[in-house]
């Protein structure tokens, strides 16, 4: 039997994912972060000079809350129940960070830990930056802010 | 109040990830990419903005916001410095956070074994 066909059989059979139950989950899970978040951004906003300033502050504050969850294994179970809530917030993104760095650090820290560290997060920056490019550089051409 | 809007809106942009995540084929991966891309050319239509100002953190911490902050970065840095700020401006406001996760995340790699 090929992979392939084992991977489809599994899945026939799995029972079917309860829908309703994942999808409350995500949102309490999703909204809880956000609430979150917003405590900082209301802190960083007394803090910090301009908007952007304050967002940046707020975005690196909750990456360093998702790294430091999954280091100490708690982000882990929070994705278990959370799923998409869990991923989805920038946490998250951090989440994928930390643990693949963990994870590849017993292949060394220069092939394994540094060099896999953005194994999944890597696809979001590149994708994130490339249609930011073009759609600043769409609104630049049009706005001839050259 | 604020903190509900955040709530409210946060969790309801993770239910509609988890709503495809388990209705369509689409993994964690694309669904990430798909949200990040959303985020940025939303912001470049400048659609995201006002967005942000009713949400808040609801609309700046789901990875969408991540993707617009991409481009808020290019633009106004375009303003600024000119062509450069297309390139510079990616990490305006994104780099504080990508080198703190480099920064913290190798830190911890160092300090901690992986679990299971």
């Amino acid at each position: 039997m090929k992979p392939q066909e084992y991977q489809e059989l599994v899945k026939e059979n799995s029972p079917p994912r309860p829908l309703l139950r994942n999808t409350l989950w995500a949102f309490f899970v999703g909204g809880i972060i956000s609430a979150l978040g917003q405590v900082v951004l209301d802190v960083a906003q007394g803090a910090e000079r301009t908007k952007a300033e304050a967002a940046a502050v707020t975005l690196a504050v909750m990456i360093f809350v998702g790294t430091v969850l999954t280091a100490f294994g708690i982000y882990d179970e929070l994705a278990e129940k959370g799923g998409a809530g869990a991923a989805i917030p920038i946490t998250g993104f951090a989440n994928t960070v930390t643990a693949a760095a963990m994870e590849f650090r017993r292949e060394g820290f220069l092939l394994g830990m540094a060099a896999k560290m953005f194994v999944i997060a890597g696809p979001v920056i590149v994708f994130g930056i490339l249609s930011g490019f073009l759609v600043a550089l769409a609104k630049a051409l049009i706005l001839g802010l050259f | 109040m604020q903190y509900l809007i955040a709530f409210l809106v946060g969790g309801a942009i993770c239910a509609l990830g988890q709503l495809i995540l388990d209705t369509t084929k689409c993994t964690n991966a694309h669904l990430l990419v798909g949200l990040v891309c959303l985020g940025a050319v939303l912001s470049g239509l400048g659609i995201y903005e006002p967005f942000q100002e009713f949400a808040g953190a609801g609309a700046l911490i789901p990875v969408m916001g991540f993707g617009s902050s991409i481009t808020k970065g290019m633009l106004s840095e375009l303003e600024r410095l000119g062509w450069e700020g297309l390139f510079t401006g990616a990490f305006e406001i994104t780099g504080l956070g990508l080198a703190a996760s480099i920064v913290f995340s190798s830190l911890f790699a160092l300090l901690r074994k992986p679990h299971k």
